[in-house]
């Protein structure tokens, strides 16, 4: 069972990470982050079955952050489609030295 | 500070000196110059605050206004106030010294200024028969020059400020002479260089002065250098810098006539010429004339230059050790004293001729000293103080009459310029009755105080022949000197005072005498230059006509008074070179002498009127360049561009060479060098930060792999 629990883990975080990498649309690239972390928690899951209750209750946390998170990207991302009318990270790059 | 400023007081009170003599506060003879200091400087600082808000706004300092109740009423009292104070106690320790024969000085030591290895400095101060004439003559001298000050300066703006600076000045100038080891001395030769220094400068706004200022002080450090070496090799030899230690061991230690002593001597005459401005070190004297007249006639005339001849005085045990390092002390006094008296001969400036006098007058003190007769050397150093200062403040008087009339009709002639005056006598007889006073003391005719002073060195240089044929030839520099002083001070008297004057008409309505509290301070100079010779009647004329034939009742005071100091140094010089001769080199007595340098003195004085009388002098502007000779002394001998010319543009292209390779190119190129490698690296450590989130998160990732491929493998 965590064995096959892993592997799905992981296909779900290489999937995360590759959209983070070529994705240009901040949504998409910010669902991936979600999809991340959620491979991360079904691992979490998976050892904790194992392991003891630990776990699970760090999945509590990371969802906690989780939706921390989402609340201000998301109000970021708005504030900044108000600014530019678009939501493509190529268009954002005064941000540097 | 204050505290321990409290506890010298302190001790004062509660110590008793053995040996009779109990002095009286005297470090708050010390104190008092530096309490007013402390007063007037508050005082400046406050109404310099004041004046620089009034440039800012663009108003003109009004500089005669009459309500200034704190910053010109007060320096009006505390400046001249603790100047008297300062002179009444060293008068009650003076006076309490007379009666008691002091064989060691009463030192007062207050605390450990410095304790580092074998080095201990004390800070104490030295009571004995030299440093209170020396204390005398500052404190006297300097108040008649603090009341004179008050009428002199009081319409300049930086009226307290110059109180200040001049009582800060006799703060120093009497650490200086009662300083019980040579740190202590060191810190009030420093000190005074230093008031020199600001006062010299005091109108500094106007570059010549502020460079006047500057050039006395870099001067001064040439001088200093050889000070500073002499205690370096001092305190090498004895292992202490206290008087007494030094010049108590010295005859046992030092070898007669060794290269210890010499190389000591040498380098002390080399500090002693900076100070008392002898060739070669003397060109700042002159220039120095660019301050206020009665900071010339204190620090340039009656005090400060004459620290080196005290310094000469105070250390001979060590010069009777060295006869080599005696005889470059007298030789320089006399070279000094001749050429400087050449140089006043052609001079219109009415106080460049008292400066280059001054330069000249030290010349007789060092030839004093330098042939061993250091109570000689000191009388002149007291007996000059009185009529030099005189000469200077009424100098001061006749420039301040003169500033009034030129400034009153908008004339730009120049207020210190002989040939724009004549005939002030009929404007300012008080000044100019004075003025002859000093003028016929500092001639060397009796019975004024400078022919007393003057002939005993004279005297004695003639008589230290037999000890080398140097002497003969110093004694013959001495008399020609002697001669051109009588001549150029008449020349001087003659082209200000009398014949017809120059200054114009609608100017000369302006002249006027200087007011009570300035020429009451020239009566006063003008009775010690009469009668302040009187107090050493030489023995040996005593009973001639000289001497009152025995009337006075003071002769050899002075010599007897220093013997306890003077002693030891004549002991060496006669045990070893032999006793003094009796006779002139070219034969004759004392009293012979004496009538033949003052019959010439007078003679000189007379026909020197009668000549300068004669001769039509007009007004700077029409006045023809002097040619020949004359132009040559008149641009003083050209030593100034000698020097320029070996010493300052060398030096200059020395550094401007530092300044554009060293300095531009070495070390600014290195430093330039490394910040530009710093921002090179920082512009490519930037293109990194493209500002792009996929190349972020791109390097994240990548860099999360390498670790995770770290840590697997």
């Amino acid at each position: 069972m965590l064995v096959e629990a892993l592997v799905l883990s992981a296909i779900l975080f290489v999937i995360g990470t590759l959209g983070v990498l070529v994705r240009r649309n901040a949504i998409i690239m910010f669902l991936c982050i979600e999809l991340q972390l959620n491979a991360v928690n079904l691992s979490f899951v998976a050892f904790s079955r194992y392991l003891g209750i630990e776990g699970q209750i760090y999945v509590f946390f990371v969802m906690t952050v989780a939706a921390a998170e989402a609340a201000v990207g998301l109000a970021i991302i708005i504030s900044i489609f108000r600014h530019y009318e678009s939501v493509n990270v190529e268009n954002f790059n005064l941000l540097k030295w | 500070m204050s505290e321990s400023t409290l506890s010298a007081v302190a001790a004062d009170v509660g110590q008793v000196a053995g040996g009779g003599f109990d002095p009286v506060l005297p470090g708050l003879i010390l104190l008092l110059p530096l309490l007013g200091f402390a007063v007037n400087g508050a005082l400046a600082l406050a109404s310099g605050s004041r004046s620089a808000t009034a440039l800012r706004e663009g108003r003109e300092e009004d500089h005669a206004s009459s309500a200034r109740p704190l910053t010109h009423t007060l320096p009006t009292w505390v400046g001249p106030g603790v100047m008297l104070a300062a002179f009444l106690l060293t008068a009650v320790n003076f006076v309490g010294m007379l009666g008691v024969e002091l064989a060691e000085p009463v030192i007062r030591t207050y605390w450990t200024w410095m304790a580092t290895g074998a080095l201990s400095v004390e800070a104490a101060i030295q009571l004995d028969q030299l440093s209170l004439i020396m204390m005398m003559v500052i404190t006297g001298v300097g108040f008649l020059i603090h009341v004179f000050s008050v009428g002199y300066m009081k319409e300049d703006p930086g009226y307290p400020r110059y109180f200040a600076y001049l009582n800060l000045f006799v703060f120093f100038m009497l650490t200086l002479v009662m300083g019980a080891n040579f740190p202590m001395m060191f810190v009030g030769w420093e000190g005074v260089g230093l008031c020199s220094y600001l006062l010299i400068g005091f109108w500094f706004r106007d570059r010549e002065k502020a460079n006047a200022g500057k050039k006395a002080f870099i001067v001064n450090r040439v001088g200093d250098f050889g000070l500073l070496v002499a205690m370096f090799i001092l305190f090498a030899v004895f292992g202490t810098l206290d008087y007494q230690a030094i010049f108590g061991a010295a005859p046992d230690t030092l070898v007669y006539g060794g290269a210890t002593v010499t190389a000591v001597t040498l380098f002390l005459l080399l500090g002693a010429a900076g100070k008392s401005a002898q060739v070669p070190l003397y060109v700042w004297l002159p220039d120095a004339m660019a301050g206020p007249t009665p900071v010339s006639a204190l620090i340039h005339a009656a005090t400060m230059v004459t620290a080196g001849v005290y310094l000469v005085a105070r250390s001979s045990v060590l010069f009777a050790m060295a006869p080599v390092g005696a005889a470059a002390v007298a030789t320089v006094g006399a070279i000094t004293a001749l050429f400087a008296a050449t140089i006043a001969l052609k001079q219109y400036d009415i106080k460049k001729v008292l400066a280059y006098s001054t330069v000249s007058q030290l010349g007789f003190m060092f030839m004093g000293v330098g042939v061993g007769a250091y109570a000689a050397g000191v009388f002149h150093l007291m007996t000059h103080a009185f009529f030099k200062a005189l000469l200077f403040l009424g100098a001061g008087a006749v420039i301040h009459s003169m500033h009034h009339a030129l400034h009153a009709t908008h004339k730009d002639w120049d207020a210190q310029d002989m040939r724009n005056m004549g005939g002030l006598r009929r404007f300012m007889p008080a000044t100019w009755i004075t003025m002859w006073v000093a003028t016929l003391a500092i001639a060397g005719i009796w019975p004024f105080a400078g022919f007393f002073s003057k002939d005993e060195i004279i005297w004695y240089v003639g008589t230290s022949a037999p000890a080398s044929v140097l002497y003969t030839v110093l004694w013959g520099m001495a008399i020609a000197t002697a001669l051109l002083t009588a001549f150029y001070m008449t020349r001087m008297m003659v082209m200000t005072f009398h014949g017809p004057n120059r200054t114009g008409g609608a100017e000369a309505k302006h002249l006027h005498e200087a007011p009570l509290n300035m020429t009451i301070p020239l009566g006063i100079l003008a009775v010690l230059s009469v009668f302040g010779g009187w107090i050493n009647v030489p023995g040996s004329v005593r009973d001639s006509f000289f001497g009152g034939f025995g009337l006075l009742p003071m002769s050899d005071w002075l010599d007897r008074w220093l013997e306890p100091l003077t002693a030891t140094a004549y002991q060496i010089r006669v045990d070893q070179l032999g006793a003094y001769a009796s006779t002139s080199p070219v034969g004759g007595g004392h009293v012979l002498w004496g009538a033949i340098a003052t019959g010439l003195a007078l003679a000189v004085v007379i026909i020197g009127a009668r000549v300068v009388g004669s001769r039509e002098i007009r007004p700077a502007v029409d006045s023809p360049e002097p040619t020949g000779f004359g132009k040559i002394l008149h641009d003083k001998w050209y030593v100034d561009e000698l020097y320029d010319r070996i010493l300052v543009r060398p030096i200059q292209s020395l550094s401007r060479a530092c300044w554009r390779w060293i300095d531009q190119v070495i070390i600014d190129g290195t430093v330039n060098a490394v910040g530009s490698m710093a921002r090179g690296f920082g512009w490519f450590g930037s293109l990194v930060q493209t500002g792009q989130l996929n190349t972020y998160a791109f390097i994240l990732t990548l860099g999360a792999l390498v670790v995770l491929g770290v840590l697997i493998l």
